[in-house]
């Protein structure tokens, strides 16, 4: 688009101002072109969902009639149903086990990758496919593996002169046995995540360390575990929020059972909007989730930030 | 450390010196290495041999744990028995769409965000980065809502829309477009090319790296996902494979030949898309943590 003529009265500055003016709108306006379709679906598909899913929470909907207000009914019946306690309960053992296991071990790995022994590429590979694969499928090859009956498990327990087990339909052992599918695809995911931050440990720290006379155990305690702080935080955060959401694998092995011995938040959840068609009961129960994983992130960063002003400090 | 740290003190504890400590041809750690990467294949292994297996082989007790042949029995029953094929082509369909618009609309958004000054762009970012904080749990049974009315549900138009573009690609992008040099954009700008011309010919082929994290991410999560399917597809015909490999399982149980059959089928791609790009993949699953 070309400058509109101009009348010869308007100074040359006023001219460079306008033409700037419209510069800057062109820009803008490309720049919508650029995102709004990202804006769209993101915002349309995120930030409406929220803001309705709050208001599902303060009604009785059955997805199909039309819903009534019911105030705050859904959340007090929440506090009163045995199943939702159960299902956080449930919730929070797994997640007690899984996030210190796997990013305890995984560190461990990390630190035995990290040092310069033959095979490594190898070794890590093969503790990093399982992190590929989908819970679908790790839930139906570890179904088979553990069928109490047909499995390669049992068969192998019997060689070492153990027992039979049952597995997922045993109420003591299912929980415990998701807990080891998760850790077996999600340690391979900790162990990167430290082996590439352990790269970023400064070697000229690690030298001066040494001179200094100090020990493996030393360095380890004194030098690589403060440099990887930060690393360590965010695992506990990733990892902690998504070992609260676990569903796919729990839908595809046990279903929440035995006797509801498996049944997690999500899946209680997604029985409740979509298979009860209770939406408003779940979006209720989606709430309290959400609220919690919101909790325990700004909770981790202010701690992150406490630790990041001490570290500061005492290099002061 | 400990592995040696024990043998020294045992030497010192039974007397023998030093010198005389056997020393093993290869370091001391593959002893709990090699055992631990063991028990990590294994699974994988089993599900590879018992696909070929026969449900004689499988069912006998205890169970062979080697095939004596192979039997393609499982994959026979999985082709006659279930709509692996239509679920394989419905999987790629929405994984290839997902894959490239996340490219093409993150690739843009990104650069607006990363390069051009414009009203509401820093609200615009914020509240983009806020979304990556909502869980899927708390957008789910709205999302199906709005599918509904859109006529969308039991089709593939309902897994396609909600992973058209993530904040995820948009913000890894805007981050990395931020890292180039701007001097050999404002060159193409002052040759009077537009916009899109600067991003398409000189930003995005510097930019392999992150797009390539973008594809491998997508990739991942869309053809991995069986929640989102779970609730927005009722009919087979419009099953994804995880979804039809979840139902497989639940209705042919007895059948452990075919389902693995069907597991491997599922699992197949995202393997050998690993080790054909095996150090992309592992950046790639890096960065989604050391960024999130």
């Amino acid at each position: 688009m070309s400058p509109v003529p101009t009348p010869i009265t308007i100074s040359g500055h006023e001219l460079q101002q306008r033409a700037r003016r419209q510069a800057r709108r062109r820009e803008s306006a490309t720049a919508w072109s650029f995102i709004s379709p990202a804006v769209l679906i993101i915002l349309g598909l995120s930030i409406v969902p929220t803001v309705w899913s709050f208001l599902l929470s303060f009604q009785a909907d059955d997805l199909v009639t039309p819903s009534r207000w019911v105030g705050l009914d859904n959340y007090y019946a929440l506090t009163k149903d045995p199943h939702f306690g159960e299902a956080v309960r449930n919730t929070l053992v797994y997640t007690a086990l899984y996030v210190p296991l796997s990013i305890v071990l995984g560190l461990g790995l990390a630190l035995v990758l990290n040092r310069r022994i033959r095979l490594v590429g190898l070794y890590r590979t093969l503790f990093v496919v399982p992190f590929v694969i989908s819970a679908t499928a790790q839930g139906t090859l570890f179904s088979f593996i553990l069928d109490p009956q047909f499995g390669a498990a049992n068969a192998v327990l019997r060689w070492f002169g153990v027992s039979p087990q049952n597995f997922f339909t045993d109420p003591a052992q299912a929980l415990l046995v998701l807990v080891a599918i998760s850790l077996w695809s999600g340690l391979g995911f900790c162990v990167v995540v430290y082996l590439a931050a352990l790269q970023d440990v400064p070697q000229p720290l690690i030298e001066a360390a040494r001179l200094d006379g100090a020990g493996r155990w030393h360095l380890l305690r004194h030098v690589t575990l403060p440099t990887l702080t930060p690393v360590s935080v965010f695992l506990v955060l990733w990892q902690t929020i998504n070992a609260l959401q676990v569903f796919d694998l729990v839908y595809v092995t046990t279903k929440g059972g035995p006797l509801g011995a498996t049944t997690v938040i999500v899946y209680f959840i997604w029985e409740q909007a979509f298979k009860n068609f209770t939406a408003g009961y779940g979006a209720a129960a989606a709430y309290v989730l959400a609220v919690a994983l919101f909790v325990i992130a700004a909770g981790l960063r202010v701690v992150r930030g406490r630790e990041r002003n001490r570290l500061e400090g005492a290099t002061r | 450390m400990t592995a040696t740290a024990t043998t020294q003190r045992r030497a010192a504890h039974t007397g023998v010196g030093r010198k005389s400590r056997v020393r093993l041809p290869f370091s001391a750690w593959h002893l709990l290495l090699a055992p631990l990467a063991l028990v990590f294949a294994i699974p994988l292994i089993w599900l590879v041999l018992s696909s070929v297996m026969s449900n004689a082989e499988i069912n006998r007790f205890p169970p062979a744990l080697w095939p004596s042949g192979i039997n393609l029995g499982g994959f026979r029953y999985v082709l006659n028995n279930a709509l692996f094929p239509r679920w394989f082509l419905n999987s790629l369909i929405v994984s290839g769409v997902a894959v490239v618009s996340n490219l093409v609309f993150g690739s843009l958004g990104g650069y607006a965000f990363a390069r051009m000054r414009f009203f509401g762009s820093r609200t615009l970012l914020v509240l983009m980065l806020a979304t990556m904080a909502i869980p899927f749990q708390l957008t789910m049974i709205p999302t199906f809502l709005v599918m509904k009315s859109l006529g969308l549900i039991d089709s593939l138009g309902a897994l396609i829309v909600p992973s058209l573009v993530t904040p995820f690609a948009v913000f890894l992008l805007r981050q990395f477009f931020l890292s180039l040099p701007r001097e050999l954009e404002e060159a193409a700008w002052m040759d009077g090319c537009t916009r899109l011309r600067v991003l398409f010919r000189i930003v995005l082929p510097l930019s392999r790296p992150a797009l390539s994290t973008v594809a491998i991410l997508t990739f991942l999560t869309t053809w991995n996902d069986l929640t989102w399917p779970l609730i927005a597809i009722n009919h087979d015909t419009q099953y994804t494979l995880q979804l039809g490999l979840a139902n497989f399982q639940g209705r042919h149980h007895t059948q452990w030949a075919a389902v693995m059959a069907g597991n491997l089928i599922t699992v197949l791609p995202v393997l050998l898309a690993f080790i054909g790009a095996q150090k992309s993949f592992i950046r790639s699953i890096t960065s989604s943590g050391l960024k999130g």
